[in-house]
């Protein structure tokens, strides 16, 4: 018996220790040396300050901005959130239609115009930082609408929005999509 | 699917299957003890190990013993880990000042952690120090992981020793397996992990002022060197609460293929290392093939489900999509992984039937990280014993016979998972405490049970996480079905260690049944498949497959 335990204990701390400290730490130390942006959370800043992480959405209210996608818990981030809705839950088939709803309203369309999906469904995270290129364009007219844009301004904020559509990355992994506070942070540079 | 999906999903498979007998072949030479790439530059650390343990690594074990040091291990490590969480408060490291566990969830945390399940009925952010992330979640990650892999290899040498009565020594198996494959493995993840955007400080968490004017505290930790080994040691537990959904746990389309190729890897791989442990490379293929076709096959239909469901970008993440969401929904059930880069409770009928099934075969398909053998090792002991019944012969496998003892311990360890899911979704679903964390009404609701128990009891820990966890009733029966899915099988896999161990090998005859062919794996395809459908069929049809109909007639409720 005493050939069992004191090993099992002493050899649990002996790779706590590795594990749980030299690892992490290491670890760490070096991420903070090579990629300190990335691993301090990807942060952005404006006019000298930090307004958010280029990673995680953030609520824009104003239909002077690109909206983000519908965040169940609200953009809240300690902690983030989903619906955990299931398909036969109507709550989730009325929730969806109101946002339908709400953003043809918003953007001024017909009444039978298709949304994109993503407008419709709330993320995984509740932090999706991204929206699909056609839900970026579906909402061109309205924010150049709303801000009042000249045709030229306009033709430029379209271009902006193709360039900042990210392709697959190398052209192979994960889906087309725009950063919706980059895009907005640039909307207000235009 | 587009061209371009196509591509992901033969990318993967291909990487997977070019990377099984490297990795495989790696991992033979460091558990035989033959000089492999490493071994040179970290033996030092692993004496230093042993010497800081105050163990010898030379001493062979018999089953017994290795049983006894193994629970020994696990059992000081799961007290650990709830003092951790307990005393949180008051230790450093906990830079947002959180307090104290509960009890209830704390127990319910380092069962979930010690046994490679990773249920969690929290959330990371909002509920741990980054010292109880590191010094206990962290740790255990690891050695979970290692004790898969450490029962595996028991099983292989009492699969394979000609007359011997031990099974090898459980500190070696555990530390070589932490020293040598997890921890160099996992600081290459980690540190491409960081470069994409997976966050690694020890700093507070920052509040920003936000565009529009409004404030967002953003949450910070040590997460990559954790998300790294929760995806290798098929452990499933997110730093964050929502996973690998969570744009700082997986950032970049990259992060997504990296983290859903890390679940299959290690399991895959141990397919080959068990081929050329017993002998026989072919032997490894075969369990591979079988592992692969079902894979492949719950895939597909889980594909098709999701392809074919309106609202199907409910709880997925824009960067990944429907095709990478499906795959790793299918990747994370077969491996008892349980992480999620999309909420399993929106998925489709047909998909969450898949990812229900996967964990009701008992974590086979590829499975643990070294439980999904020693799993499917089981299976292939009842395959070979009804073939043996088939043509009236004593069943043999590897030369060795298969007798009651090893058929009635295979029972034990495939039935004692199966029943804990039945019995306990019954008892939820008939107290008034089990029905009150239901959030979705209808037969989804009766799916968010099941799923619960087939999550703990088979060590997956993935959730319909729209059901509330957090309560008494489901931190300790959860608790209880997490303790029962991994010693219920370990012990009994031991045991059969043990007393195969001793037994002759028998050169094949004309009579004998290889169990090398494709004969043989379409039959414990067969096996694994029939096990799994006489028991769950019933309850099956009452939760998903009555979703399915429903919703085709446009039924909500």
């Amino acid at each position: 018996m005493k050939d069992t335990i004191l090993p099992a204990l002493r050899l649990l701390a002996a790779l706590t220790v590795l594990t749980g400290a030299v690892y992490p730490l290491l670890i760490t130390a070096v991420a903070r040396a090579v990629f300190p942006r990335q691993a301090a959370g990807s942060l952005v800043q404006n006019e000298g300050s930090s307004v958010g992480s280029e990673l995680l959405a953030q609520k824009f209210g104003s239909p002077r901005y690109f909206q983000p996608r519908p965040s169940a818990a609200d953009f809240a981030t300690v902690p983030s959130g989903a619906s955990n809705l299931g398909p036969t839950s109507a709550v989730l088939r009325t929730t969806a239609q109101d946002r339908a709803a709400a953003v043809r309203a918003a953007c001024g369309l017909a009444g039978d115009t298709p949304v994109p999906g993503d407008l419709l469904c709330a993320s995984g995270s509740g932090l999706d930082p991204h929206i699909s290129p056609e839900s970026a364009r579906l909402q061109l007219d309205r924010v150049a609408r709303t801000r009042g844009l000249t045709p030229e301004h306009r033709a430029r904020l379209e271009s902006l929005v193709t360039a900042l559509t990210e392709p697959p990355q190398f052209g192979v992994l994960g889906e087309p999509r725009v950063n919706v506070l980059c895009l907005n942070l640039a909307l207000d540079r235009l | 699917m587009t061209t371009l999906d196509t591509v992901q999903v033969l990318l993967y498979l291909g990487l997977l299957i070019a990377c099984t007998p490297w990795l495989g072949g790696y991992m033979a030479r460091v558990f035989t003890g033959e000089r492999a790439g490493l071994t040179g530059w970290l033996a030092p650390v692993e004496r230093c190990i042993y010497r800081l343990a105050g163990c010898d690594p030379q001493v062979e074990m018999r089953w017994t013993t290795y049983a006894g040091a193994l629970l020994a291990f696990n059992l000081f490590g799961l007290l650990a880990l709830l003092g951790l969480q307990l005393l949180q408060g008051v230790l450093p490291l906990n830079p947002q000042h959180l307090p104290g566990v509960p009890f209830g969830l704390a127990l319910n945390t380092a069962i979930s952690f010690t046994t490679n399940t990773n249920w969690q009925a929290y959330s990371g952010e909002a509920t741990l120090s980054y010292l109880t992330q590191m010094l206990g979640l962290t740790v255990q990650n690891f050695v979970s992981a290692a004790t898969g892999i450490a029962v595996l290899l028991a099983l292989t040498r009492g699969l394979t020793r000609r007359s011997g009565t031990t099974l090898g020594n459980f500190w070696a198996d555990l530390v070589r397996a932490t020293l040598y494959i997890l921890l160099p493995l996992s600081s290459g993840l980690a540190l491409v992990l960081v470069a994409q955007g997976v966050v690694q400080t020890l700093a507070p968490y920052i509040m920003v002022h936000t565009v529009e004017g409004g404030q967002q505290l953003i949450p910070l930790g040590p997460a990559a060197s954790q998300v790294a080994i929760k995806q290798l040691g098929t452990n499933g537990g997110g730093f964050f609460g929502v996973n690998s959904a969570h744009p700082f746990e997986n950032p970049t389309p990259l992060t997504n293929f990296l983290e859903m190729f890390a679940i299959l890897l290690i399991p895959a791989a141990l397919t080959y290392t068990y081929g050329r442990m017993v002998g026989s490379r072919r032997q490894g293929w075969a369990i591979f093939a079988a592992m692969l076709i079902l894979f492949l096959s719950g895939f597909a239909v889980a594909l098709t489900a999701e392809t074919g469901h309106t609202g199907n970008m409910e709880g997925k993440e824009t960067r990944f999509g429907i095709v990478n969401s499906v795959l790793w929904a299918t990747a994370t059930t077969a491996a008892s992984n349980g992480s999620v880069n999309a909420m399993h409770d929106s998925l489709s009928p047909g998909a969450g039937l898949v990812a229900l099934g996967n964990m009701l075969l008992g974590e086979v398909v590829f499975g643990g990280v070294g439980a999904g053998l020693y799993g499917m090792l089981m299976f292939m002991l009842l395959t070979v014993f009804m073939a043996g019944l088939m043509v009236g012969r004593t069943p043999e496998y590897l030369g060795k016979k298969v007798e009651a003892r090893e058929v009635t311990l295979a029972m034990v360890a495939v039935l004692a998972p199966c029943a804990t899911v039945l019995v306990f979704a019954a008892l939820a679903v008939l107290t008034p405490a089990g029905l009150a964390s239901i959030s979705n009404p209808g037969p989804h609701g009766l799916s968010q049970v099941l799923y619960a128990f087939a999550s703990t009891a088979n060590n997956n820990g993935s959730a319909f996480a729209g059901l509330n966890a957090n309560t008494g009733f489901y931190n300790y029966l959860g608790g209880i079905a997490m303790l029962i899915g991994r010693f219920a099988a370990i012990v009994p896999a031991l045991a059969i260690a043990g007393s195969m161990a001793g037994k002759k090998t028998a050169p094949p005859s004309p009579g004998t049944f290889p169990t090398d062919g494709a004969l043989f794996v379409v039959l414990l395809i067969g096996v694994v498949l029939l096990v799994g459908a006489l028991t769950f069929l019933p309850v099956l049809t009452l939760g998903p497959v009555l979703e399915h109909l429903l919703l085709q007639q446009g039924r909500v409720f």
